[in-house]
């Protein structure tokens, strides 16, 4: 019979410990994010959250498809531009989960589009201003926040709209101390 | 910077959060023994049992995900090194070995020598049909589906019908691309 040791994971709070190059403890003045959209790969929108965005040209479903439909083609895109990749696929052709390369971020001149995909099939997008730098680290730790707060709680219907309040505030205090 | 390496299937274990393997243990023990009493017949529980198992599974492949940093699961031989050596330490806290390849390789069996749900269990003569662990090829298959795996999972062998191990005979089925998902298109 072995033990698992149950006092030291007593202390430990649920989310995982942020990673380094976010400004902890500035409690509201950093902020560079403006959106961030969670999907599954159904293109089921499961989060859609704002902090900073004052233009709104299109009703929220149709800006949703949108997102999804850019971010999956342009995957599709980078897999078939692959310069090192000797298998020649066709633009366009389905590809497995996890086949071929991938982007994680592009950035325009007015703001910086953060992607990570994982192999089960969740997106995170997250819009922020293009001065950011490499946030794969941060997206990570939000997938890791998904997993606490939304994976792990019985209630939550897995392919549905997440409405868990701690996600959704423990999201927000994390974004905000992106720099 | 080069995304983080995966992370070794002691190094997750030691970092996540363990309960007291005996409350464990007898907790799945009481579940198994409820299913007995409501369902009645074993091969209900048996399905009862991979269907409980198939709903933890496709949750926990994000938190398995998410922690042992896994970015990629495209090959299936690769995969299946992976539910052995990570998976397994991480949430039963033993390490399973990979073996039985077929020549396609497409099925490999899973095989655990130590498996911690059935310390003090042993099946009376009315349960000989019990898969007492069933649950675990429901995880591996909910799982599995989740990164666009169709698997069919099935024991093999199990200790406690009198064998040397546990194994569970991993089977292939298809690899599910990516599709655009909306049909519609206005």
């Amino acid at each position: 019979m072995q033990f698992f040791s149950g006092a030291a994971a007593a202390e430990t709070s649920p989310a995982p410990t942020a990673p380094p190059g976010t400004a902890q403890g500035l409690g509201g003045s950093g902020g560079a994010g403006n959106m961030l959209y969670v999907f599954n790969r159904g293109g089921v929108c499961l989060l859609y959250r704002e902090w900073n965005r004052p233009l709104r040209t299109l009703d929220a479903n149709q800006d949703q498809k949108l997102m999804f439909g850019l971010l999956f083609s342009l995957r599709s895109f980078t897999a078939k531009m692959d310069p090192t990749s000797v298998e020649k696929v066709n633009l366009g052709a389905p590809l497995l989960p996890g086949e071929g390369c991938s982007f994680h971020c592009f950035r325009t001149n007015t703001y910086k589009l953060n992607f990570m995909e994982t192999p089960s099939g969740i997106k995170i997008i997250l819009v922020t201003n293009p001065k950011t730098g490499d946030l794969r680290e941060s997206l990570r730790y939000i997938y890791n926040i998904f997993v606490e707060y939304v994976v792990k709680n019985p209630l939550y219907v897995p392919g549905t709209t997440i409405k868990c309040e701690l996600f959704n505030t423990n999201l927000d205090k994390y974004v905000k101390t992106l720099i | 910077m080069a995304p983080p390496a995966p992370r070794s299937g002691d190094a997750v274990f030691a970092n996540v959060e363990r309960v007291n393997a005996e409350l464990f243990t007898l907790t799945y023990g009481a579940i198994v023994r409820q299913l007995l009493t409501d369902l009645e017949e074993v091969g209900e529980v048996n399905k009862q049992l991979d269907q409980m198992g198939y709903n933890i599974g496709i949750r926990l492949i994000d938190e398995f995900l998410a922690k042992s940093n896994v970015s990629r699961c495209v090959d299936f031989k690769d995969t299946a090194d992976v539910i052995a050596k990570v998976g397994f330490k991480m949430f039963l806290g033993v390490t399973a070995t990979v073996s039985n390849w077929d020549a396609e390789g497409s099925s490999c069996s899973i095989i655990l020598e130590d498996n911690p749900l059935v310390d003090f269990v042993e099946l009376p003569d009315t349960c000989q049909g019990l898969y007492y662990c069933n649950i675990l090829s429901g995880v591996v298959r909910g799982a599995l589906e989740m990164v666009s795996m169709k698997t069919e999972v099935s024991w093999v062998r199990d200790m406690l019908h009198g064998d040397d191990a546990y194994e569970l005979r991993v089977k292939l089925l298809k690899q599910v691309p990516e599709e655009y998902p909306y049909k519609d298109d206005e």
